[in-house]
């Protein structure tokens, strides 16, 4: 508690400086500055994976109220180069705290900044697109922006590769690693037997007898997704971003999902080649980055939006029911409507700016999203998505049966 | 998550007319904010198209303006004049989810007696039924199990021993709800068995379908609301979260309330959402719905109010408490913290649309299918009627006894909270206050009461940890910690040097400079000229629905201390409106209708209007009715902080200000304008001050011969006596700056005047007390618009009830029935001679004892038969502003006072108007304006009328004959006589030979008396049948005063208390009673006696058509 805070800068790369005080860990950090609308969800934010890359503002201006949280992560760690808030809670309170965000970051080592206006940084994003930034103890503008010009550009480097998982292994529920079964690349498990022997993590329902099996091709996955899947009674195998087609379906697995994930989908073309070698041999439900790969895979481009959208508050029209559907989303690209090839439609739209918000196959088991139906955090109003790529497994194992009768 | 939900096609090709049903007159529970929800309402159905009829009986309201709807009824709000209107106008469909819980039942009840289907209307919007299924606790509880949402132990019971055997089997503290009641009428936590059956049967009573629902304490559990939004497609969004600061137990009305959830993780932020949106969609709302949920409180609350609570406990994680299927407080409250116009697109709704349909209003470029964002704190305080009551019981329950709300927004919860009690005008000024009684031990006790925050600030202040208020409170550890930071900066600000960054710090967290002055030893001015030398002021941020994501067309602003200021001045003249804060007994719903006339007249003039007002409930802080509205406290600080804001870099230098709108709120802060050297537009400074101060004003009167009661000033006991003892018993008394007539009484002895004076000397310490003559006789009102050279009188007002019954709560009558030729010229003179003197340009309001001719001079226009020779005529008062009775006598005579004003205070004379100076041509209609009160939902406050003003609100009666007219305004206030029915009379001795009349009408009429000893011997002598019972004080072995009235055997009293304080103890106990029975109480002689006399009329009315149902045009046009 004797940690004295000293003066913080965030400086943009068009030379705006936003003063404040230290938050987390000590030191400097670049990355590309993104805002979300979000009032609640700040750990879950800064544990998205999706973040990778990038420095955080959240526009609510009361950040750490409620502490931290074991049962608030979404990854094992901070994604986020950086997080500046308007205010942090020294003194959080909640039944499940353990600590403050100030703490928290520091634990992690990832530098923030306090005290600073972010309504005014959220004006610049929204008029200039997002940018550039740095966060920094010196006060010096011009050596802020040398340290700028110097850092690695978001959406010029992969960023998916930092995020994504090393390691095949078999999701078994929320208690961390020991709840984990290990694969090799081939498929085989490395400790126990493709994830059904070994200990069930907490709260896990047992899968039963008719269970169905989804590889999660991991791009910077949110635990929620694997939850999410679980809970519909599917075993959840989780394999690296570069994971080929033929790595996937080794694991013969009845559905295929390609997570969210951090950076510029422009850059991943080993990911849309993977796509490709799955579309049409197993069905397919992409979240997010998973959503523009699958739309490269059938040749529609991407392009990054002014300054993205990042909130849960966006509304989203799904087009087969004509319903509106407050959504949770994390994006700074979208998908092309132009050039949609035949057999892929969009199926949602962003009411705000009419924006390609989900894709369905008009012949193969294919849906995707641009927003997160996992929500985590965010409204819970789009976990009937889950339930329809379920549909869409069961659908695909019935037709098996019929082949096999 | 939406599984269950009816599919109803759209039909708003079918809609081309529809009913709009207001909520009436304000009472605690049901104010300002249905004026606001309706005015949105009607504007929103004509932007599509639709012919509004608009009803409601309150005059005081923008939304009875004659341009706000097509056709506007001022008529009572019952189900028979509904359906004569329904059966004139003939429209598609009505609407009454945006009159408060008075339209929703005036609905279910046309909709029961087949009046709906009769006339072939359909209720828009939320249908009936699920009206119906929402406010029905069985029904309710059957929706929860069938959507699979928990349901709390509860039982609806109908009968007291049924209360109680669910009593036994939930356990005590059980809490009792009685249904289908507003702001909670008759309900309570009972400890036992004993408190469970007084309060069941109370309860029962208040019901209006004699149901009540006991059920298991929550009590300690943290209370949040969802306001939500639901189409007939389906579609839901949630508008806010809202979490009470004052755990469950108290009324969320009665609760200090946070925006959004602080306290709340997005697990449990989303389970409540879900869970919101799940009910809404199974109750198939269509519109707007407010969602009360309990959830489970913070380890350290669970430790005090028990293992149930834990977070890991079994059972549910919350539970709903309550659904209103309607525009409600709370929506009110949640379209100004966030600018999302709930009303607006509720109506646009109940025609068919859904909300990707509707714009929205505030980006102008997405739609209404969104959910806002907020980006800073909103903090609303409820504003109590206990300065006007000191005796009513202060604790704080489930029965809401504030009048009114303010609101305060900021980036932090510390500054919004700060800056919330500073708008309250509750005499606290800022959370440094302490209450003198508490002594250096600090408060007595943390209970909920009115002063609950200030006892909490006061308990940490001194020396005690925010765990520990919170053990004792329930207050979650987050709210009192937040205080803990607030009083550390008072010890900083008290230890330390104010530095730059010790100034800044103690600023973000919402100090004010007087607040910042008092603890660094500085004067408000001097801390205020050190900030502005170290470049320390407030930047005014937006709010705009979206947090910033994308550029908004409202300006809507809220101060803060931030690096980046929004509200950039234009180069177009401005000029400032201010407001008139929370709605409180004595500055009503009619400074608001003033506020936003004024802006709407500057806007038509081309001149750009800034709004600052602090009142969430309002039209006045609409995003639209100004050009620029400042949500701020209206204190001079942040007034002149937003006036050098809205000046700065403009050629023209500040703009100027228009004070005479804002009630007396406004008019106070001129001074501190003048100073300040900041331009006031109208009356100077001087000339308000001139006609505020007593002794300056006499001088005036006395110059120009304009007749005053005699009278005098003192401020030690000696003196006091001395003067009343030279201008006669009996005296008005008052101190000299009050509002509402504050602390006003009539005395009639030396002995009462000392005690009067030993109390006025406690309360208002150094205040001088102003002694004059009291005067019987007629009173009247006037309003005047004055240019400097010509005075405009558009009507004059008599009041029903004799002098010595604060304005505010007489019955007026335009025009003036009973004044003889030579009074009116009189009175027109006096008006004409007071503004010139005093220099008055733009509104007064003057009030005039008429005397001579007798005690009392009857109310109808035989009156003034029995009047002969010169007029006495005395002026009581003068406020140099608009007044009470401005919308009342602009509307009743379509003469625009405020619009006048307005330009009049620009430089635009009367007669470049196109108006003529002196008396406006009487209308050819009559008015009445009758006071509501809502004295039924505070226990301990005595209902007589006297000087000081008790009502919350007012309705209207307007016909073609006096008879009409009076009917009409006590149907609608709820005074009315039933036919046939006994009647208490319990009268004062020196109203005795006044009481002969209306005791022979009563006889006449059919109705058994009832009396109490000194009354009925007089009845007896008349030869009139009266039966006598005992005072309760007698303490005999019959039946009481109070056992007839609570019986049901009377249904209504009067009871008169002029005299000394002894006969007001006495009668409290019958008034009481009357009021929790809710029977007519009259007071005043002069009203029961207009009460009886127009019973007549009523028991006419029942067959049809004794009154006339018109709209206001029409009386208007003679039509």
């Amino acid at each position: 508690m004797t940690d004295v805070r000293g003066d913080m800068y965030l400086v943009l790369e068009d030379g705006s400086v936003y003063p404040g005080k230290r938050l987390g860990a000590e030191g400097e950090t670049t990355g590309e500055v993104v805002f979300n609308t979000s009032m609640t969800g700040y750990q879950e934010m800064l544990t998205d994976p999706s973040y990778g890359g990038q420095i955080l503002v959240p526009t609510y201006p009361m950040i750490g109220n409620y502490g931290t949280s074991e049962a608030d992560v979404e990854s094992t760690r901070i994604q986020v180069n950086g997080f500046v808030v308007r205010d942090d809670c020294e003194e959080p309170s909640h039944p499940l705290s353990e600590g403050t965000v100030h703490d928290y970051l520091l634990e992690n080592g990832i530098p923030g900044i306090s005290g600073v206006d972010t309504r005014a940084i959220t004006r610049k994003l929204r008029s200039a697109g997002v940018m550039m930034g740095i966060i920094t103890p010196n006060a010096d503008v011009d050596i802020a922006l040398a340290t700028l010009a110097k850092a690695p550009r978001y959406g010029e480097f992969d960023v998916v590769g930092d995020v994504s998982t090393d390691d095949i292994y078999a999701w078994n529920g929320d208690a961390g690693e020991e709840s984990r079964a290990f694969f090799d690349l081939r498929g085989r498990a490395r400790q126990g037997g493709m994830g059904v022997n070994v200990e069930r993590g907490i709260g896990m329902r047992d899968l039963g007898d008719n269970y169905m099996k989804v590889v999660v091709n991991d791009y910077g996955v949110k635990l929620n997704i694997l939850r999410s899947l679980r809970a519909r009674g599917c075993e959840v195998i989780v394999v690296p971003d570069d994971a080929s087609a033929e790595d996937i379906l080794s694991h013969n697995p009845d559905g295929v999902m390609l997570s969210p994930g951090p950076g510029d989908p422009e850059l991943l073309d080993r990911s849309v080649a993977t796509a490709k070698g799955l579309s049409g041999k197993v069905p397919m439900m992409g979240i997010c980055l998973g959503h523009q790969v699958i739309a490269r895979a059938f040749g529609a481009s991407t392009f990054k939006l002014h300054f993205g959208h990042r909130g849960g508050n966006q509304p989203v029209k799904d087009l087969e029911s004509g319903r509106v559907y407050v959504t949770a989303q994390n994006h700074g690209y979208a998908v092309d409507p132009a050039g949609l090839p035949d057999g892929l439609e969009v199926s949602h739209i962003n009411l705000n700016d009419q924006t390609v918000e989900g894709l369905r196959h008009r012949d193969m088991p294919i849906m995707t999203i641009q927003y997160h139906s996992e929500a985590s955090p965010g409204p819970h109003d789009s976990e009937y998505l889950f339930d329809r790529f379920v549909g869409l497994i069961q659908a695909g194992q019935a037709e098996k049966t019929d082949a096999t009768v | 998550m939406t599984n269950g939900v009816s599919q109803e096609t759209s039909t708003s090709e079918d809609i081309k007319k529809v009913l709009v049903i207001g909520s009436g007159p304000i009472i605690i529970g049901q104010a300002a904010e249905f004026d606001y929800a309706g005015t949105q309402a009607c504007r929103s159905l004509r932007e599509e198209g639709v012919e509004v009829v608009l009803v409601n009986s309150n005059p005081a309201t923008i939304m009875t303006d004659e341009d706000m709807a097509d056709r506007i009824y001022i008529e009572p709000l019952t189900v028979s004049v509904l359906e004569r209107i329904l059966d004139r106008e003939r429209p598609d469909g009505v609407i009454g989810t945006m009159g408060g819980q008075t339209g929703l039942n005036l609905v279910v009840d046309l909709e029961k007696a087949g009046i709906l289907e009769k006339y072939n209307v359909k209720a828009l919007g939320t249908s009936v039924a699920s009206v119906e299924m929402a406010e029905d606790r069985e029904q309710f509880r059957d929706l929860l199990s069938r959507i699979g949402e928990p349901v709390l132990p509860s039982y609806a019971v109908e009968t007291v021993e049924d209360a109680v055997e669910a009593g036994r089997k939930i356990g005590y503290p059980a809490v009792v709800r009685p249904a289908y009641t507003l702001g909670g009428t008759g309900g309570g936590i009972a400890q036992n068995e004993d408190e469970l059956r007084k309060i069941a049967t109370g309860g029962i009573a208040a019901s209006k379908v004699g149901q009540v629902l006991v059920e298991q304490s929550l009590l300690g559990w943290k209370e949040v609301e969802y306001e939500v939004m639901r189409d007939g497609d389906g579609n839901v969004i949630t508008i806010c979260n809202m979490e009470n600061l004052d755990p469950m137990g108290v009324h969320t009305g009665d609760s200090i309330v946070v925006a959004p959830s602080q306290t709340l993780n997005d697990k449990d932020y989303q389970r409540l959402r879900t869970a919101s949106l799940n009910i809404i969609s199974g109750l198939n709302i269509k519109g707007g719905c407010n969602v009360q949920l309990a959830y489970r409180p913070s380890t350290m609350v669970a430790e005090t109010v028990g293992e149930g609570a834990e977070y890991d406990a079994e059972g549910s994680m919350y539970y709903v408490i309550e659904v209103n299927p309607r525009v409600s407080r709370s929506s009110a409250l949640a379209s100004k913290a966030t600018g999302y116009p709930i009303a607006r697109v509720a109506a646009k709704i109940a025609l068919g649309k859904t909300l990707d349909q509707i714009s929205n209003a505030v980006t102008q470029k997405t739609t209404a299918a969104f959910e806002p964002a907020l980006d800073y704190c909103v903090v609303k305080i409820p504003r109590w009627p206990f300065d006007k009551f000191p005796m009513g019981d202060r604790s704080l329950g489930t029965q809401m006894k504030a009048t009114g709300e303010v609101m305060a927004i900021d980036r932090t919860f510390e500054a919004a909270l700060q800056k919330a009690v500073r708008s309250l005008e509750n005499g606290r000024g800022t959370l440094l206050w302490e209450d003198p009684e508490w002594g250096n031990d600090g408060p007595p006790d943390l209970l909920a009461d009115d002063d609950r925050i200030w006892k909490l600030t006061a308990a940490i202040r001194g020396g005690r940890t925010a765990e520990s208020v919170t053990l004792e409170t329930g207050v979650d550890p987050w709210f009192t910690r937040a205080l803990q930071r607030i009083v550390n900066m008072e010890r900083t600000l008290l230890a330390e040097e104010l530095t730059p960054d010790l100034m800044w710090r103690a600023k973000r967290l919402g100090f004010s400079d007087a607040q910042i002055g008092t603890l660094a030893d500085y004067l408000p001015e001097q801390v205020r000229t050190m900030r502005k030398d170290w470049g320390l002021k407030p930047v005014y941020k937006m709010v705009d629905t979206c947090a910033g994501e994308f550029e908004a067309v409202t300006p809507y602003f809220y101060s803060s201390y931030e690096q980046e200021n929004e509200a950039v001045a234009t180069e177009k003249e401005t000029a400032i409106v201010l407001g008139s804060g929370p709605i409180r007994i004595g500055q009503g719903i009619e400074f608001d209708y003033c506020s936003v006339h004024a802006a709407w007249a500057l806007q038509k003039s081309g001149v750009e209007s800034v709004m600052i007002n602090s009142n969430p409930e309002t039209v006045s802080t609409d995003f639209d009715t100004s050009d620029r509205l400042y949500f701020e406290p209206l204190d001079e600080e942040s007034v002149r902080d937003i006036i050098e804001n809205e000046g700065a870099g403009k050629a023209s230098g500040n703009p100027s200000s228009m004070v005479q709108f804002g009630g007396q709120t406004a008019i106070n802060l001129s001074q501190a304008l003048g100073v300040a050297d900041l331009p006031v537009l109208g009356s100077t400074p001087d000339v308000i001050d001139l006609a505020s101060d007593r002794g300056r004003f006499e001088e005036v009167t006395s110059r120009h011969g304009l007749p005053q009661p005699p009278g005098g000033m003192a401020s030690d006991v000696e003196s006091a006596l001395q003067v009343a003892g030279n201008v006669g018993y009996p005296v008005l008394v008052r101190p000299s700056y009050v509002l509402g007539g504050r602390a006003m009484e009539i005395v009639q002895t030396p002995a009462e005047l000392l005690r009067y004076f030993e109390q006025a000397m406690k309360d208002f310490p150094g205040q001088t007390i102003l002694i004059d003559h009291y005067l019987t006789g007629l009173e009247v009102e006037v309003d005047a618009v004055c240019d400097g050279e010509d005075v405009l009188i558009p009507g004059i007002m008599q009041h029903i009830e004799r002098a010595g019954v604060h304005s505010g709560d007489s019955m007026a009558v335009y025009p003036a029935q009973s004044l003889t030729e030579a009074e009116v010229e009189t009175i027109v003179d006096y008006t004409r001679r007071i503004g010139l003197a005093l220099g008055v340009v733009g509104l007064m309001n003057i009030q005039f004892v008429v005397a001579g001719g007798g005690t009392y001079r009857g109310f109808n226009a035989s009156g003034a038969g029995s009047k002969s020779g010169e007029p006495e005529i005395y002026i009581i008062e003068v406020n140099p502003r608009s007044s009470r009775t401005i919308p009342f006598i602009s509307k009743v005579t379509r003469i625009p006072m405020v619009r006048i004003a307005t330009d009049v205070m620009r430089g635009k004379t009367i007669a470049e108007q196109g108006y003529e100076g002196g008396l406006a041509k009487k209308q050819d209609l009559i008015a009445v304006k009758a006071p509501v009160f809502s004295m039924s939902k505070l226990d301990g406050v005595d209902t007589f009328l006297g000087p000081e003003m008790k009502s919350t609100g007012e309705v209207m009666g307007i016909d073609t004959t006096f008879e009409g007219a009076v009917t009409k305004a006590l149907l609608g206030s709820g005074l009315n006589v039933p036919e046939g029915e006994a009647v208490l009379l319990s009268i004062a001795d020196p109203d005795k030979a006044d009481a002969l009349g209306l005791v022979r009408t009563l006889d006449a009429a059919g109705h058994r008396i009832y009396a109490t000893g000194g009354t009925a011997e007089m009845i007896r002598a008349m030869g009139v049948d009266v039966v006598e019972v005992e005072k309760r004080l007698q303490g005999g072995s019959g039946r009481t005063v109070v056992d007839i009235i609570e019986d049901g055997t009377v249904s209504a009293v009067v009871n008169t208390v002029t005299g000394d304080r002894s006969t007001m103890q006495d009668g409290f106990h019958i008034r009481r009673s009357a009021v929790m029975q809710r029977i007519p109480c009259f007071t005043s002689i002069d009203t029961a006696r207009c009460a009886v006399e127009s019973e007549g009329t009523i028991a006419e009315a029942a067959g049809g058509q004794s009154y006339n149902i018109k709209t206001l045009a029409e009386y208007l046009d003679g039509e």
